[in-house]
């Protein structure tokens, strides 16, 4: 099973010049900023490259001004969204073919599901290496039962089960982290 | 009964794929290029003939001066030239 250090310690850690809990932290964003820049803003790749690659390095920069280590998500989020204004605002992004394309304001359903994917991906972390594995090769990457087969050395014809049972450990590693979410059918932040 | 059905999970993390490698790479090598970024800085900052052949064009004036012109040197180099 994969450790999972908190956020917060990872940000301590890149303050006092730890590498590898930067390459770490960087890992655990990348995925969230690049989703709040191609589909919370609907950036063509050039354009969210641009973005990304800014968003690290204000990140890097700016860690000391982090007053609360806790508050690294929504801070991340924060600066995504400011720097995908900015690369709108400068006029850079590549024209837009299709009208129905242009998104002059960030998709909010799509940046509040992108935050509700980022708790699933975070408790996916609480499930075995071969659980995350699958899951995330299935719906993430999109890949088929045969090369998940192939890649993890498995039947192919038992990832489909295997699917499913990870899903049921996923929902109840979900639960346990928010149970009034779970017994309300609402949704409550942990 | 749960939020949480299979529909619901797969879709979420469906809504999350990575980020293409190469740019998750160039970001995890920014710790790297903060000893050669101070450097180019120092000495843009003493020498006006090179700041300004950085500013005309900073890969080629990198390259001359035997840095690596990597993206993140690069666009480190043109936020700082960009805030100065």
């Amino acid at each position: 099973m994969a450790q999972t250090v908190p956020a917060a310690q990872l940000v301590a850690r890149c303050r006092a010049g730890d590498e590898g809990a930067w390459a770490e932290l960087v890992e655990r964003f990348s995925r969230y900023v690049y989703a709040i820049a191609t589909q919370g803003f609907r950036l063509r790749d050039h354009d969210a490259e641009d973005v990304f690659q800014e968003v690290f390095a204000k990140v890097y920069e700016r860690l000391d001004s982090l007053r609360n280590d806790e508050a690294i998500q929504p801070w991340i989020a924060q600066l995504t969204r400011r720097v995908c204004l900015d690369k709108l605002r400068s006029g850079s992004r590549e024209e837009i073919t299709d009208e129905s394309e242009l998104a002059v304001d960030p998709d909010e359903d799509a940046i509040a599901r992108i935050d509700d994917a980022l708790d699933v991906h975070e408790a996916m972390r609480g499930l075995s290496d071969n659980c995350r594995e699958i899951l995330d090769r299935f719906f993430a990457r999109d890949e088929t039962y045969r090369t998940i087969g192939d890649e993890l050395e498995l039947p192919a014809g038992t990832i489909a089960s295997r699917i499913s049972r990870c899903l049921v450990k996923l929902r109840d590693e979900l639960e346990g982290r928010n149970p009034l979410a779970a017994e309300s059918g609402g949704q409550v932040n942990v | 009964m749960s939020t949480y059905d299979e529909d619901r999970l797969s879709g979420l993390i469906a809504a999350l794929p990575p980020a293409p490698e190469g740019w998750v790479l160039a970001a995890q090598e920014l710790p790297f290029v903060r000893t050669e970024l101070d450097a180019v800085v120092a000495k843009a900052e003493a020498d006006d003939e090179f700041r300004r052949a950085l500013i005309a064009d900073l890969e080629a004036t990198l390259a001359r001066e035997g840095y690596e012109p990597e993206r993140p040197l690069v666009d480190a180099l043109r936020r700082h030239f960009a805030d100065s």
